[in-house]
């Protein structure tokens, strides 16, 4: 874009881009993704490359056809960023197409269509996800058990390449549930989720994320590293994590102390599923979520708690998309309603009192 | 003392090492003078002399054109060879009514008001004095000081607080002013307390300035009423509603002024003009400008006579090291860009830069991703983007609603915008936008009153006319009644 003169200040600038914002979320996920990879193989590393391939090239077409400037939209890291956020929430041996159709869903139709770098008002890579999720249930609930990289069970390029890019159906019987499925699998079946957590939960394990469940979804300590990362930075502030942490622990403290054989505990619900990934990552999307602070607590605070209703009470074992994209549809009311307060006015705008004049 | 937190700000990084240890200096005489009649808010002065006069300095050469507006000095002895337009020190780079002054290189002085036993004498007076001696505010607001220095009369005050903070990066005129002449200041701030009939004063400096708060602790030292307070360095500190919020905990209320909570604020440099004018006579003529930025050769402090070209003060300071990005009156964040270097340095100029491309740090524009930087940034807790975005759509409206009138154009926002919209630059385009239609919709209702009152006046008139005629019609058949009985 040509820049006018400017005739009004500041001439000078903090040095922050747009790219600059978007390279740090990247750098933030990167112990996560690297953690995930290696988790989950081969498979996974094609995975993750080819969603991100599409997005870039979806990315171009579109711009393309919006009639707008390829170069600095393409360079600005959106698309990259969006691509490997929707990979990070994929199974990690899903088939390439999984990939390619989330990335039309995300680019095309989550951003594009609504006009681009910050119009849109879902969080492209979780419109792709659940859009996915319901089109494509088998693919994107099956997860595999943990093949760590050199490790024996680890497949090597030729079989990874057909777990990726050949017939999904051979590579049968390493497919198993995440955490957060067993667990409603099982309380559905009428076992007692106290005992499952009791043999199966492991916190630490769980910490450290090696168990099945999405790319990049597992381990919620390299999760926790790039979200205090983005915290020192400053690309995110507090108030979305915490208000969502809280929103999903707290809820689950309350129903597991009042019937622990039906429902899991605060640490489950947080160390388990996408909780961590949505709170750093997904929930504190800039574009998507509102902008004063107030409002960001409710918006985060909302979204934990509909991830629990939604994991507990509903169809899905995992509500973190469906919760995001609920609550995006509600951030331009909680902008319109809940302002920071202007200096010298009162809540509602009405200038504060002073003192007489002298008569 | 207790300090009170404000709202948003921002960091930018400070570049005063630039000058800050560079003394004042003193420029030679230059030839020409060119002296804008319009150095201040409120109306332009009108000229006292004509063309061929010989003029003294420090001799009115203008004076103030009612109530808001201030009188002009000549800054130096000489010839007055022009009064015309002349590139006035305005971003549109227009032309303003400005008096040219031919320097005859003797510097001699006319004869001065005599030195003011303002301890004895009545607040009146002192403003009586700061007004003929032409004092503006020197933070670059240039508002008429005497008017401000009256406000005692009008409103219940308390406290007197001086803004030494000079939150603008770069800047560093008021940093070596209250490290080289505490005394003066102190002293002006005594009466400005006089004038104002108040008993309590703080001197708000930036802690980035230790050197001036020891300085100023220490010329302040025997006046118990004067109180040296050292503020947290964060722009924009220095916006006055803002400092005395810091300093007192009191927000100044919406459309309102910080008289209005008891509390009025001068710039330190204002109170060492006060000082000149009161205790020595002297009108302002002179200020100290910081010369800096990365394409300014040896940047530095200057004593600047008013009406000196801003070229000449670039050449003393050796001029560029390389073709400069940007010029500026003033500081990166509220200054003006300059259009040329002929236009004359005026009585509210704190600063000259020259900016390279490292200080400007310019990048391409990009749509708002909604990161809300701007809106933590901001001190008056806007939230610019959807004023921004208002204003893109032509609903100004919708953007007064939101505060547009609140905005106090600091820059912050712009500042930290990763997607550089220009934000300050299209509130002010709104904010002059709205002026104009609010102007024009004044001057068509007036032109209505006016007309509907001359309407009603020539009816009354001839209403008046007809009735008399009929008191003379009745008077003439009564006397002719009377005259045929």
């Amino acid at each position: 874009m040509k820049q006018l003169p400017l005739v009004a200040g500041p001439f000078i600038h903090k040095g922050n881009t747009v790219q600059k914002t978007m390279l740090l979320v990247i750098l933030a996920l990167v112990p996560a993704t690297a953690y995930g990879i290696y988790l989950f193989g081969l498979p996974a590393l094609y995975l993750f490359a080819t969603t991100i391939a599409a997005c870039v090239l979806i990315e171009m077409a579109c711009l393309k056809l919006a009639g707008k400037k390829v170069k600095p939209f393409i360079f600005d890291g959106s698309a990259v960023l969006t691509g490997w956020l929707l990979a990070m929430t994929l199974p990690p041996w899903a088939p390439w197409w999984i990939g390619v159709v989330g990335a039309i869903l995300a680019i095309a139709i989550g951003k594009h269509v609504f006009g681009g770098l910050g119009q849109n008002l879902f969080n492209p890579a979780m419109v792709a996800r659940v859009a996915l999720l319901i089109s494509f249930p088998v693919e994107m609930t099956k997860f595999t058990h943990p093949t760590p990289l050199f490790s024996e069970k680890s497949p090597d390029a030729a079989a990874a390449t057909d777990v990726t890019f050949g017939q999904a159906s051979t590579i049968d019987g390493v497919s198993s549930a995440s955490t957060l499925g067993h667990i409603k699998t099982e309380v559905s079946l009428g076992h007692s989720a106290q005992d499952l957590i009791a043999n199966g939960f492991d916190l630490i394990t769980q910490s450290l994320g090696n168990v099945p469940g999405s790319l990049g979804e597992t381990s919620a300590i390299s999760i926790l590293i790039g979200g205090l990362f983005l915290l020192a930075m400053r690309v995110i502030s507090w108030h979305i994590p915490l208000s969502m942490i809280v929103g999903v622990g707290l809820f689950a403290q309350i129903f597991h102390t009042i019937d622990p054989s039906k429902y899991a505990g605060a640490d489950v619900h947080i160390l388990g599923g996408a909780t961590l990934l949505g709170a750093f990552f997904i929930a504190t999307d800039l574009v998507t979520s509102p902008v004063s602070k107030t409002a960001q607590i409710i918006f985060g605070f909302a979204i934990g708690v509909l991830v629990y209703i939604i994991r507990t009470w509903g169809g899905y074992p995992e509500g973190m998309a469906f919760a995001v994209l609920l609550m995006n549809a509600v951030t331009p009311l909680l902008d319109r309603y809940i302002k920071p307060r202007v200096y010298g006015r009162d809540r509602k705008g009405t200038p504060l009192e002073f003192g007489e004049k002298k008569s | 003392m207790k300090l009170f937190r404000i709202r948003g700000g921002v960091h930018p990084k400070e570049n005063k090492h630039l000058t800050e240890d560079k003394p004042i200096s003193p420029l030679p005489l230059f030839f020409y003078y060119h002296i804008p009649l319009q150095q201040h808010i409120g109306a332009p002065a009108e000229p006292e002399v004509v063309v061929g006069d010989r003029v003294l300095k420090g001799q009115l050469i203008a004076s103030a054109r009612g109530m808001i507006s201030a009188n002009i000095h000549a800054p130096t002895s000489g010839t007055i060879t022009a009064i015309g337009p002349y590139i006035a020190p305005h971003a549109s780079g227009l032309q303003g009514r400005t008096i040219t002054l031919e320097a005859d290189g003797k510097d001699e002085w006319a004869e001065l008001p005599a030195p003011m036993d303002w301890q004895n004498a009545k607040p009146v007076e002192i403003s009586k004095r700061v007004r003929e001696c032409g004092v503006v505010g020197m933070g670059g607001a240039t508002f008429p000081s005497s008017v401000k220095l009256n406000l005692g009369g009008r409103y219940e005050l308390d406290t007197l607080v001086l803004n030494g903070s000079e939150c603008e990066p770069y800047l560093t005129c008021d940093d070596r002013l209250m490290q080289e002449q505490a005394d003066e200041v102190i002293e002006g701030i005594l009466i400005m307390a006089k004038s104002l009939g108040v008993g309590k004063a703080y001197i708000g400096i930036e802690k980035n300035k230790p050197d001036a708060i020891e300085k100023m602790t220490e010329a302040a030292k025997e006046y118990p009423g004067i109180t040296v307070v050292a503020l947290p360095t964060r722009y924009p500190m220095g916006s006055e509603k803002h400092l005395v919020q810091t300093l007192t905990g009191k927000e100044t209320p919406a459309r309102g002024l910080t008289a209005d909570i008891g509390v009025v604020v001068h710039n330190v440099a204002t109170a060492k003009a006060v000082y000149d004018a009161v205790s020595k006579g002297v009108p302002l003529i002179e200020r100290i400008v910081t010369v800096s930025g990365r394409a300014i050769k040896t940047p530095r402090n200057l004593k600047v006579l008013v009406g000196t070209i801003i070229e000449d003060l670039i050449d003393f300071c050796g001029g560029y090291t390389e073709p400069p990005q940007q010029i500026l009156s003033g500081g990166p964040m509220m200054g003006q860009p300059i259009r040329s270097t002929s236009i004359p340095l005026v009585k509210g100029a704190n600063g000259v830069l020259a900016l390279n491309e490292e200080d400007i740090k310019q990048d391409d524009q990009m749509p708002c991703i909604r990161c809300a930087s701007c809106v933590a940034a901001c001190p008056c807790g806007l939230v610019p983007l959807e004023m921004s975005a208002h204003i893109r759509a032509d609903d100004l409206e919708g953007a007064v609603k939101l505060g547009l009138q609140d905005c106090i154009s600091c820059g912050s926002c712009s500042y930290t915008c990763p997607s550089r919209i220009p934000l300050v630059q299209t509130f002010n385009y709104a904010k002059g936008k709205l002026t104009e239609t609010q102007r024009t919709q004044h001057r068509q209702e007036e032109t209505k009153r006016l007309a509907e009152a001359r309407t009603i006046r020539m009816e009354k008139e001839a209403k008046a006319k007809r009735e008399a005629m009929m008191r003379k019609k009745a008077a003439m058949a009564a006397k002719r009644k009377k005259s045929a009985s």
